[in-house]
């Protein structure tokens, strides 16, 4: 009976608040580092450019935030981008938890042949970068509707004739249909639903004399609410700093999204760094409240099964 | 009356083959989005890089003028020098972007994990925020904060450089982080800054995921905090990290976003130090109008990510596997 846990002495006490205080220091001081540049941001924002870099730096806020978004205004159509982004990501996002969930629910509910090699098919599209894709892709938005031009031609004045397949260049469906359906968010409502969703409550609707589609509408869909919720905010976040895609397949500036039009203010010869800073604020601003009100959310959701295989 | 007993057996056999058919298709119906989704928009895409890979084509060219050219894409992206600066500084972000993330996330997750109890949701928060912000909006807030003259890092620099002990690893002089030399050091910091609050929330649920009892067992046995890190959390991370290095090896050889808007889309003179291949291949593909040579540092890219991923599964993912059952 000498299994007894040893008595702390004092010295092993002190060393353990020592490292206990260096953790919460090694803590705070990583909080401060990664929220500084938020930051400086947004007192960025309210600043005019010359005080942005003088001597010391601003560290609190100014009076130049309307003047600083009036340049904005002047130098790009902020609010049509904003819309634009705005637009893109609720299309992607909506699309995203319809098709994600459908299925997913019938991957976790249906058997059904081929249904494992379909999914292990799934998963494995995850794997080819994203890099690999944007060249044709860019090809094939924009130049397939020309490839298709003596088609079109042979068949002009009938029906045939009038189908403009791949004539994408600059609407932004050629940006939100094809990422309906990500891999990521199928995987993620087929280990929810497996898990959650009991199968009897199918069979039993079935019995009832449901229709399969009335099932997943009526059944599924309100029980897979909370992973809904996490799905819908990774996609909505994803979509919303969406970059190199869009820059390459929407080149007018009225379809352009914020980050593509923001970007060309950079290029200017004077660049103004307030007005820049005011329009990044506006852009991360959505994101940020987002954050607030579901970080619980989004980081349970994240880090529960639904991630992890 | 035997007319109405045999009616509505007969419709609800009807109905029960509807209702099978249904059942037996609605699968198939039901998962048909994402395979014809991906079919045009991902393998289709693919595919016709791997053939244009092998043509030479410009957009100038019209679209049916095609001309095959064998390797020759291959061995122009493969013999240029600029492929290979692009490469080298692929692969030095790779590492010196990629490894601090890890070496930082895994002790932060643990501290939150272990000294704090009510704030962790909110802590974690904290460091995850730059993962959900726009790349585009990091690398221009970072563009200011890195000016040369007057940037706020600068100045903390000389600031610090003022106090006592700061003053010996510090520089003296104003860094320019524009310059061919030192731009890879600050895309770097930029990488280290959004990326490490997603790799600690990895490293977080894998560490929530270890029993209680395990350290409460080693506590007993008189093992101190240190001590528990080393020789119960590390082991226990081993399957956690093989995932979250693979996701750092993919993502860090695709970098792009950060160098394009950092060095202004490469139109800066600092491009040479900065630039990555996949900036490198965008140039190539929209700036040069080469359609075909983009398409093979594509899949040379892709090769390369391939080679690592496999490193990284024989060095970590056998030990990650054996040690995680």
């Amino acid at each position: 009976m000498a299994l007894q846990a040893p008595k702390p002495t004092a010295g092993r006490n002190l060393g353990g608040s020592l490292a206990r205080l260096s953790g919460y220091g090694l803590l705070l001081l990583g909080g401060l580092v990664t929220l500084a540049p938020f930051y400086f941001m947004f007192v960025f924002a309210t600043h005019e450019r010359s005080e942005i870099f003088g001597s010391p730096p601003p560290l609190w806020f100014g009076g130049d935030l309307a003047t600083n978004y009036q340049i904005l205004l002047q130098k790009i159509p902020f609010w049509r981008a904003y819309w634009n982004n705005v637009y893109l990501a609720l299309v992607v996002t909506l699309c995203n938890l319809f098709f994600c969930s459908l299925a997913g629910y019938a991957f976790a509910m249906y058997e059904f042949r081929g249904r494992n090699q379909l999914f292990a098919f799934v998963q494995a599209t995850l794997l080819i970068p994203a890099i690999l894709n944007l060249i044709p892709f860019y090809l094939v938005m924009t130049q397939l509707d020309r490839a298709m031009d003596p088609l079109a031609n042979a068949f002009a004045g009938t029906f045939l004739g009038r189908i403009h397949l791949f004539d994408w260049i600059d609407t932004p469906k050629a940006l939100w249909l094809p990422g309906m359906a990500g891999a990521i968010g199928i995987f993620m409502m087929r280990q929810y639903i497996a898990s959650a969703i009991p199968r009897d409550l199918i069979d039993a609707a079935r019995i009832d004399g449901c229709s399969e589609f009335g099932i997943y509408w009526r059944i599924v869909l309100p029980l897979v609410r909370p992973v809904l919720g996490t799905l819908g905010l990774i996609t909505f976040i994803g979509s919303w700093n969406r970059f190199a895609d869009v820059a390459v397949i929407l080149r007018s500036q009225e379809t352009q999204t914020l980050p593509v039009v923001l970007r060309t203010l950079q290029g200017a010869t004077d660049v103004e760094w307030g007005a820049i800073m005011a329009g990044t604020a506006l852009l991360v601003a959505p994101l940020l409240l987002l954050f607030v009100f579901a970080a619980r959310q989004l980081m349970e959701g994240l880090t529960s099964g639904a991630l992890k295989s | 009356m035997q007319h109405s007993s045999t009616a509505p057996p007969r419709a609800s056999s009807r109905q029960m083959r509807w209702s099978n058919l249904q059942r037996r298709w609605a699968p198939y119906v039901f998962i048909s989005p994402f395979f014809v989704l991906f079919l045009a928009f991902g393998l289709y895409p693919t595919l016709f890089s791997l053939y244009m890979s092998f043509q030479s084509w410009s957009q100038t060219d019209g679209w049916g003028h095609w001309k095959f050219v064998g390797l020759e894409n291959y061995s122009f992206t493969l013999t240029d020098p600029m492929f290979w600066r692009a490469m080298y500084n692929t692969l030095w972000l790779g590492v010196v972007s990629g490894l601090p993330q890890h070496l930082l996330a895994i002790p932060l997750a643990f501290v939150i994990h272990m000294g704090l109890s009510r704030f962790k949701t909110f802590v974690s928060a904290v460091y995850f925020l730059p993962y959900i912000t726009s790349t585009v909006a990091v690398a221009l807030i970072f563009s200011t904060l890195f000016s040369t003259q007057k940037g706020v890092i600068n100045q903390t620099i000389a600031y610090l450089n003022t106090l006592p002990l700061f003053g010996w690893f510090l520089p003296d002089e104003n860094i320019n982080w524009f310059l061919n030399s030192t731009i890879k050091w600050g895309i770097a910091l930029v990488v280290v800054w959004k990326y490490t609050g997603w790799n600690t929330l990895l490293y977080l649920s894998a560490i929530q995921a270890i029993p209680r009892e395990l350290y409460e067992a080693a506590s007993v046995d008189g093992a101190t905090r240190w001590q528990q890190f080393r020789f119960v959390t590390l082991p226990l991370l081993r399957p956690m990290m093989f995932f979250a290095v693979s996701l750092t090896i993919i993502g860090n050889m695709q970098l792009f976003e950060e160098p394009f808007v950092l060095l202004n889309g490469g139109a800066s003179s600092a491009t040479q130090g900065g630039q990555t291949v996949a900036m490198y291949m965008f140039r190539t593909a929209f700036e040069w109008l080469e359609m075909g040579t983009a398409a093979s540092i594509a899949w040379i890219l892709f090769a390369f990510i391939a080679v690592l991923t496999i490193i990284n599964n024989l060095a970590f993912g056998r030990a990650a596997q054996g040690r995680g059952e």
